[in-house]
């Protein structure tokens, strides 16, 4: 099923107007960015339903992505939860994670835009590395903007970006991750305005972002009905399992179940040392409404409005918001919204390995342990996105491996 | 007819409106960072809550804001504070921000607080158009205060029209698309204030982010009504022990 323009209408698929999912969304960002962000709303859907954009895109998704990314039936995972579980495998995409189908959807919508030079922030490091990528394939100059802390632990990441050609710039304020990389690519747009592009790695930030995201991830959710037709007959299942920090690689495994009211979708958010441990980043179990990065959504704040400094051992999963979208279907109660510790996480990383000899990202670990959470029938078919693979986060495995001896 | 309205009736020319971030350097200065700016030529004082993402601000602002935080600033504070802003304090006071603080506080509230403390007008950077006409545009109306847009270099004329409409007070132009505290090269900005010059706009314009001296003051009034200085000043006081002469030596040197 290809998505269309006429999808705007629908109500998970879609943000209306302004930008609303419910009432999260919209763009609140100052006069500075009013021209580019304008720009790209009145410009994205055109230029991304484009025949000769979409010819591109898809080229580069099968010849360059490797796309589709496998769906497969994890059947050690599946006997241990007495049930049967998919994997949808985008760990084995180009460069390691689901990060690189917006990088490369944004670049070329950049390139239509006629600019000629990409920010991006990123936090694992996936989304810098997806963009440095695809922006030294195209020969256009990068930068990107990481956290100072998130430099320290994804140190694999921040050698790979190099590699690549991107400039790596530190962010040395607040909390030093996520959310501090995204305010300094956000205010480098503010100084550079005219010819540059900030490709955000997540499904949040002003409209059109999220949106935006969603529709360059949906090719996951694309795939997977078709896969599951392929492999089971029917394209729906029962469950949709994907890891939350802003949600793109969930909302792109959801995407086309959305709809679909007897798919179960389930996000999980990382929780850090425990939910009440003050050390978490579970946004929809802590956060209030309020306004983060350009738009309107969950945000975890103290009682004065100030955005707490979140905590979670997956870099990608560090980030105190949440998509619009996802405060939606959090609040609507079309998604289950879960959460796993930093230990759980570790736990279920070190299952994955030995069960079925895949390595996952930390973030896609969360996901995996949230299977410990769901009590499922044995009929049940879930679909688990593995968003990435585990190789930026061997340091970090190494250390617990030692410390558990 | 409000402060703001009416100083612009009596001063069309060289209004300096200086900004301050509220509990900055410490938690008790905020007035007497502002009895003396207005005892030494400031005509507006634009008053920072502070933030703790605050996208459109630079690392100086950025910085006082996190300290202002540390030192225990909320809005709360600065309200009780502001009680006994009027009658000592007679120069029309902003209050500058962002939409997450005020949110939580309670956009009707902080409103309904501001007016009766005798606040005059809000700038709230990332309070949006649309939001602004369909949801906090008349919630600000009813408590009888300004509110503020900002235009840049790269806003469109249609827009500058629509977002002078909505304004009162002023407006507020800022100098080019940046954060505040970067140097500008004035010569670029002097063609975009002449073209707001020339526009017929309702409000009058005040320039601001880099306006830093006297010369960069004189500079933005040759086309506007005046210049709002924030970072520089902020700059001026952060290293001193004594704000209020600090204070008093950066005006003079401003207005000389
Ligand atoms: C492998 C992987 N999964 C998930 C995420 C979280 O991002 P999102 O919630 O946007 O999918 C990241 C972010 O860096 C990532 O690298």
């Amino acid at each position: 099923m290809m998505i269309t323009k006429e999808m705007k209408e629908m109500a998970f698929t879609s943000p209306n107007e302004q930008g609303y999912y419910g009432k999260f969304g919209g763009a609140y960002i100052p006069e500075m960015l009013h021209r580019n962000v304008e720009e790209l709303r009145l410009n994205y859907l055109n230029i991304m339903y484009e025949a000769s954009f979409q010819k591109e895109f898809q080229q580069l998704l099968k010849d360059y992505v490797g796309r589709p990314t496998p769906l497969f039936l994890a059947e050690r995972l599946s006997k241990t939860f007495n049930t049967q579980i998919y994997l949808k495998r985008e760990d084995l995409n180009h460069t390691g994670a689901h990060k690189i189908n917006n990088a490369i959807g944004q670049v070329l919508l950049a390139q239509r835009l006629g600019k000629k030079r990409i920010i991006a922030e990123t936090g694992a490091g996936q989304h810098g590395v997806a963009t440095a990528t695809v922006c030294a394939l195209k020969g256009i100059e990068c930068v990107v903007y990481m956290g100072e802390k998130d430099i320290e632990r994804q140190a694999p990441n921040v050698a790979r970006m190099k590699m690549l050609g991107a400039k790596v710039v530190p962010a040395t304020s607040g909390s030093k991750t996520l959310k501090d990389a995204t305010n300094e690519a956000i205010r480098a747009w503010i100084n550079d305005p005219l010819d540059t592009h900030y490709i955000i790695g997540s499904v949040v930030g002003p409209h059109p972002y999220p949106d935006m995201v969603a529709r360059f991830q949906s090719v996951i959710s694309e795939e997977t009905r078709w896969q599951l037709k392929e492999k089971t007959g029917s394209e729906l299942p029962t469950h949709v399992i994907a890891c939350v920090g802003g949600g793109s690689n969930a909302a792109g495994a959801f995407y086309h179940f959305l709809e679909e009211k007897e798919v179960q979708l389930v996000a999980v958010e990382a929780a850090g040392h425990g939910i009440s441990s003050g050390l978490s980043a579970a946004t929809t179990q802590l956060g209030k409404p309020g306004v983060l990065h350009g738009s309107k959504s969950l945000v975890m704040q103290t009682e004065d409005g100030q955005v707490v400094e979140p905590h979670s051992i997956s870099a990608g999963l560090d980030y105190p918001g949440i998509g619009p979208l996802h405060a939606h279907l959090f609040e609507s109660g079309r998604g289950l919204f879960l959460s796993a510790t930093d230990e759980e996480a570790l736990d279920a990383a070190f299952e994955l390995s030995k069960l079925e000899g895949i390595i996952p990202a930390l973030e896609s670990a969360h996901a995996l342990s949230a299977l410990k959470q769901i009590q499922f029938k044995e009929s049940d078919v879930v679909v688990l996105c593995l968003s990435g693979r585990g190789d930026k986060d061997l340091a970090t495995y190494m250390n617990e491996l030692e410390r558990r001896g | 007819m409000s402060r703001l309205e009416k100083l612009f009736q009596q001063k069309k020319e060289r209004v300096l409106n200086v900004y301050c971030t509220a509990g900055f350097p410490e938690l008790s200065s905020t007035l007497q960072v502002m009895q003396s700016l207005q005892a030494n030529g400031a005509d507006i004082i634009e008053l920072g809550m502070p933030y703790s993402d605050p996208l459109a601000d630079g690392p100086v602002i950025q910085e006082s804001s996190g300290k202002a935080l540390h030192n225990g600033m909320t809005i709360e504070v600065l309200f009780q504070q502001l009680q006994s802003l009027r009658p000592s304090i007679h120069i029309p006071v902003i209050l500058m921000g962002y939409m997450n603080p005020v949110l939580q506080y309670g956009f009707e509230k902080f409103c309904a607080d501001a007016a009766a403390v005798g606040v005059d007008g809000l700038i709230l950077p990332d309070l949006p158009q649309y939001e602004f006409e369909t949801e906090y545009g008349s919630i600000i109306k009813k408590f009888g205060l300004d509110f503020i847009f900002l235009v840049t270099p790269e806003t469109s004329e249609e827009r500058i029209k629509q977002l002078d409409e909505l304004s009162t007070g002023f407006l507020y132009a800022v100098s080019s698309s940046s954060t505040t505290g970067k140097d500008k090269d004035f010569t670029a900005v002097e063609k975009y204030l002449q073209r707001l010059q020339s526009m017929q706009l309702k409000n009058p314009v005040l320039v601001g982010f880099g306006i830093k001296d006297k010369s960069t003051f004189e500079a933005a009034c040759r086309h506007a009504n005046g210049a709002i200085i924030g970072s520089a000043f902020i700059q001026a006081i952060e290293p001193s022990s004594d704000v209020v002469q600090t204070t008093k030596t950066f005006l003079e040197k401003i207005l000389s």
